[in-house]
């Protein structure tokens, strides 16, 4: 499946099964615009037709036989990749990845919050260092062969549980020895009980931290606030700075935020951030149903995709100043980024990532968590309901029939299982406003790596 | 070539040879928690 698009004057192919990308001149964009595979060694008189009006013969022919040479190449118009391994059954895949809720509780009340301002419904708690313990031991029994191991101090605010934190990472690394595994741990904070002791061990232990911060002064406090209600900008940024401040920076870190409708305005938020010496950072749709007063919906997407758009502009100019910085949702590596296989499972929710709560309940990710019907096991009674992880390891987007039909779900990976079941009631129904902003953000990732690459080829002229 | 640039040639197709290790991190602990790309992971298999 070909995808073109356009944006300011650049014209992009992309071949999506193959993973090649080309850009092209105005002839060679609208003639591979009316063809379709198998290609001819010829142009079709038809295709010809169709553009004989804007174009030349000579120059119609000279594209056809550039188009004809990457198809015959293996670079347009690929078919998809149909790998055995697609319909292997991954039953009793390694878990490799635990999202541990260490604390249903939090110290802010965040209108948008998916946890339900942090307990997830189902009531304020702290997980004791022995469920963490558990939870340990349940991914090393689970994980198998693999080595690398992530785990993530999510919540509520984990902070809440920052002893339980220490003493998981402590119990976690003295048994990498004696099982061949590698510990990553990553942490998620709202950031107000960052303290000097905090942020040192943060620095050290974590190979990633992510800091919630929605932008501007007047947009995150008028959603993220604290528990008598007043916002919480003031309490954390001098915080968050510090910590990245003192940072290795070799470390990952994330500046993350949530844009509603109250801010489609969105790139002043992330100008803020930039202006608070921020570099990394990640601003995404909140993920709401379309009756909450702060959801994104149709109405909104045009005005959104225009700020995506800013988006990239603002990102060029800042690096033609030498100020770069990352968004997120537009770092994507053509050259060597993750397999096919791992492109066609996505998330690895429900088999190779799963999340547990304070209770010992084991969820499918944290976007589950308090959705009883999803509950895996228990990580106290020892149980694990295997065909339910199996139904999670049986998705990939060739069972997901509007993911198939979608040219990039090999960027994407098939989307979000949560959102699909929270929006859609069905695991298997892509929840069609998110793929509209994926796309859209696929789109302006691509369009970056191109329009440096042309940037590049003038410098050198 | 006139008409045609290549930004990134067919890299996924041979993706699928050495692929499938599983050592790579898992898509939405990175830096998000609410979504789906995969694109923008690393590979860790460096063979
Ligand atoms: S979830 Fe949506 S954007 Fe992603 S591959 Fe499926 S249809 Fe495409
Ligand atoms: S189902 Fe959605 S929220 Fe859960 S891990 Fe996958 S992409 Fe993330």
């Amino acid at each position: 499946m070909v995808h073109r698009f356009s944006k300011k004057d650049v014209n992009i192919l992309v071949d999506s099964a193959s993973g090649a990308v080309h850009l092209a001149d105005k002839a060679a964009y609208d003639l591979c615009g009316v063809l379709s595979p198998p290609l001819p060694k010829d142009c079709p008189e038809s295709a010809r037709k169709k553009l004989s009006e804007h174009y030349s013969d000579e120059e119609i022919l000279e594209a056809y036989q550039e188009l004809y040479s990457l198809y015959k190449a293996g670079e347009l118009f690929t078919s998809d990749y149909d790998g055995a391994e697609t319909k292997m059954s991954l039953s009793g895949a390694p878990v490799k990845a635990l999202c541990l809720n260490v604390s249903h509780d939090c110290n802010l009340r965040c209108e948008y919050c998916f946890a339900k301002t942090g307990d997830f419904g189902t009531g304020r708690r702290i997980m004791d260092f022995d469920t963490a313990k558990k939870a340990v031991d349940f991914v090393i029994k689970h994980s198998g062969k693999r080595r690398n191991i992530e785990i993530d101090f999510f919540g509520g605010e984990p902070l809440m549980a920052f002893d339980t934190v220490k003493r998981t990472v402590d119990y976690a690394k003295g048994l990498e020895e004696k099982h061949n595994k590698n510990f990553r741990f990553t942490i998620t904070t709202n950031g107000l009980l960052l303290n000097d002791e905090i942020t040192e061990y943060i620095n050290r232990e974590m190979s990633n931290v992510v800091l919630s911060l929605d932008g501007r002064k007047e947009i995150n406090d008028h959603v993220r606030k604290t528990i008598v209600g007043t916002g919480c900008y003031d309490a954390i940024v001098p915080k968050m700075k510090r910590l990245v401040r003192l940072r290795d920076n070799k470390k990952d870190y994330y500046v993350r935020g949530t844009f509603t409708k109250n801010n489609p305005d969105f790139c002043e938020d992330i100008k803020e951030m930039l202006d608070c010496g921020f570099t990394n950072l990640s601003l995404e749709p909140v993920v709401l149903k379309k009756e909450n007063p702060l959801s994104i919906t149709k109405e909104d997407l045009s005005r959104v995709f225009e700020e995506y758009d800013r988006l990239c502009d603002l990102i060029l100019e800042r690096e033609k100043e030498g100020q770069n910085f990352e968004f997120f949702h537009f770092m994507i590596d053509l050259e060597q980024g993750p397999c096919i296989l791992k492109r066609l499972r996505g998330c690895g929710a429900g088999f190779e990532y799963v999340a547990v709560t304070p209770e010992g309940d084991i969820y499918p990710c944290h976007q589950f968590v308090g959705m009883d019907e999803f509950i895996l096991g228990n990580l106290n009674d020892g149980t694990f309901d295997v065909s339910l992880s199996d139904r999670f390891a049986a998705i990939n987007f060739y069972t997901r029939k509007d993911c198939l039909n979608c040219w990039a779900k090999y960027y994407c990976g098939g989307g979000c299982s949560a959102a699909n079941q929270s929006m859609n009631n069905d695991l298997l129904q892509p929840y069609e406003l998110g793929c509209e902003l994926e796309r859209k953000r696929v789109e302006c990732a691509i369009y970056l790596k191109a329009r440096r690459m042309l940037d590049l080829q003038t410098d050198s002229n | 070539m006139k008409h045609l640039k290549t930004l990134s040639g067919a890299t996924l197709k041979a993706s699928a040879e050495k692929g499938g290790c599983g050592e790579c991190q898992t898509s939405c602990q990175s830096a998000c928690k609410t979504s789906c790309t995969v694109a923008n992971q690393k590979c860790e298999n460096k063979k």
